[in-house]
């Protein structure tokens, strides 16, 4: 296991180098640089301090050592220097990260827990009503977009019934409140953004799961667990299911990067206060020290999240460790 | 007495749902071409009160916006630069795939290893962000962002490309192309390529949904081209009216969801009846 370990981490570095020269060379491509935007709006126009600030940030420098720069202090986890916010980058993406995360969580959550009750019950009732209404469902959550969802979401639980807020991370109030208020209020606010986010997900792990549930349940084995006397939802949870959790698993992790990119957007319309408000706030603002943060820090825990599924795997499904 | 070979779309109709993916994609193809004769000026003129519900006023069917834009003409417009888009970015995205995949597979070694990683590097880049750096970048207009969206769009592609592909390049067939003496370019583009089509072509018609998932994306973010009628956009400019308004971000979403829901069901049926084998997968 660690040597499998060692080889996925070792292999992931090259990876990294490839997107870091990708997406450097591709903003060096923007025409106009985040200095334009920065002098603009503190109205600088003095050439002398121009002149100054292209040597602060190292852009009076060649492209190419420009780069090895980047590279070398990203290696030292360091993503340069953020203007707007007068932070390092990290620290920028570090602070945003959270809310991201526990958007992301709670979304898969609530797409694992719907998506596999659904695709269970639609296998193990297949070709009934039920199989064909959750098939429809999910056909459907596979094609709305995920902001729209969340407008709609809002329209019906928040502004027509009033049961949850309509935006933002917590109330105004939460902070002089003990820690159990916080987590409710967070979870309250929570609602709308991950159900916007996860419906979609509950929709593919639906399918997937109806699929693999379908081709376990016609096995042998499945047949010799009801022959020895064991109850119908038995068999499928205890036997079925755990054979059938495998191509989840591989969603997941090959999911996670959609999952963040999802996000950017239902962050928008929530008032989320994420890596994806982040991240739009800072294309528009051409301050790309942090894009090319995001994109660059986002790819490494797409990368880690993916090892972290292929060593899940090995403790999962026992004929992959003995190869 | 003919074996039965259905024809291909004998056994695409055989799938009800694909058949009514196709009926919806056809309507809207429909409404894209007759939008210049149904609404010839420009959409995004105002032309009535704001805020008028659908439904109301048999001029505007499907209402006004907040500022008094017909949302008929713009759905019918927005028609076009949906489809182009969703087409042209799934195209690029096939092309790109298609050579990078077989190129990858045919001479195998360090070729295949360099381009599979290179691939790799497209995969974990989180596909909306990537389009949304580059749209920044280089300006939202249709071109780019069809651009953008082929490029975060290839992958998948380009692994299925290789897959096919090295289960054909030792098959009998090729070998007698090569003893043949058929040059490698010929053999790749007119032997085996036809062969590695099929379950391409169901994954190029999924891309055009996903690509029009991500142009809405663009487009409700405010990153579009502004000139453009779009349906994403306009969802994003209804979202500040939810409280007296909410049909503006409505009927477009709407309208996203049936055309992304028809090319999945379409795509579905593709699978069906060019890859008999997979249908019960």
């Amino acid at each position: 296991m660690l040597r499998l370990l060692r080889r996925r981490l070792l292999q992931g570095v090259p990876l990294i180098l490839g997107v870091i020269i990708m997406n450097f060379l591709l903003i060096q491509a923007a025409p106009g640089s985040f200095l334009d935007v920065m002098s603009a709006e503190s109205q600088v126009s003095d050439p002398a301090m121009l002149e100054q600030l292209r040597v602060t940030y190292g852009m009076d420098q060649p492209v190419w050592l420009q780069l090895v720069k980047y590279i070398w202090s990203v290696a030292r986890l360091d993503f340069g220097f953020s203007y707007r916010q007068n932070m390092p980058v990290l620290d920028v993406i570090l602070a945003s990260l959270p809310a991201t995360l526990v958007l992301m969580l709670a979304s898969l959550l609530i797409a694992l827990l719907l998506g596999v009750t659904a695709g269970v019950v639609a296998a193990v009732k297949v070709n009934t009503i039920w199989d064909n209404l959750l098939s429809f469902l999910a056909v459907l959550f596979f094609a709305a977009p995920s902001f729209w969802l969340g407008i709609m979401l809002t329209v019906l639980f928040a502004v027509k019934l009033g049961w949850v807020p309509v935006g933002g991370m917590m109330s105004i109030t939460a902070a002089n409140q003990g820690v159990l208020d916080v987590v409710l209020d967070v979870l309250h606010h929570l609602a709308l953004p991950a159900m916007a986010l996860g419906l979609f997900y509950a929709a593919v792990y639906a399918r997937v799961m109806r699929a693999a549930m379908l081709e376990v349940l016609s096995l042998d084995f499945i047949r010799t667990a009801r022959a020895k006397g064991l109850g119908r939802w038995r068999v499928v949870l205890a036997h079925g299911l755990r054979n059938a959790l495998l191509p989840i698993v591989t969603l997941f992790g090959l999911q996670f990067g959609t999952v963040l990119g999802g996000s950017i957007v239902v962050e928008t319309v929530f008032s989320w206060p994420g890596l994806g408000s982040l991240m739009l706030d800072s294309v528009s603002s051409r301050n790309y020290p942090v894009v090319l943060g995001v994109l660059v820090f986002s790819s490494i825990v797409v990368i880690l999240v993916n090892i972290a599924v292929d060593l899940a795997y090995l403790r999962l499904d026992p004929r992959i460790r003995a190869r | 007495m003919a074996v039965a070979t259905p024809g291909l779309f004998r056994r695409f109709a055989r799938n009800r749902a694909a058949l009514l993916g196709l009926i919806i994609l056809i309507a809207v193809i429909a409404l894209a071409l007759a939008a210049p004769t149904l609404y010839p000026r420009n959409p995004l003129r105002i032309v009535g009160p704001a805020e008028l519900w659908p439904l109301q006023d048999p001029r505007f069917p499907l209402g006004t916006d907040s500022i008094g834009r017909n949302i008929a003409a713009i759905i019918a417009h927005g028609a076009r630069a949906t489809l182009l888009i969703g087409l042209f970015a799934s195209l690029t995205a096939t092309l790109i795939g298609v050579t990078i995949g077989s190129v990858a597979a045919w001479f195998g070694g360090w070729v295949d290893e360099l381009l599979m990683r290179f691939t790799e590097m497209f995969q974990v880049v989180p596909g909306l962000v990537f389009v949304l750096t580059i749209v920044s970048i280089l300006g939202g207009t249709v071109q780019n962002i069809t651009i953008a969206v082929g490029v975060v769009s290839w992958t998948g592609i380009a692994r299925l490309t290789r897959a096919e592909f090295l289960t054909l390049r030792d098959r009998e067939f090729v070998q007698a192309c090569r003893a043949m003496g058929m040059p490698d370019w010929r053999i790749v583009l007119a032997e085996v390529l036809p062969n590695a089509l099929p379950p391409v072509i169901v994954l190029s018609s999924l891309a055009v949904a996903s690509a029009i998932l991500f142009e809405s994306a663009v487009s409700f973010l405010g990153l579009g081209d502004p000139q453009v009628a779009s349906w994403g956009r306009l969802v994003g400019e209804g979202r500040t009216l939810i409280r007296s308004s909410w049909y503006i971000s409505a009927v477009p979403g709407v309208a996203i969801m049936l055309m992304v829901l028809a090319l999945n069901l379409i795509g579905d049926g593709l699978n069906d009846a060019l890859n008999p084998k997979l249908r019960n997968r």
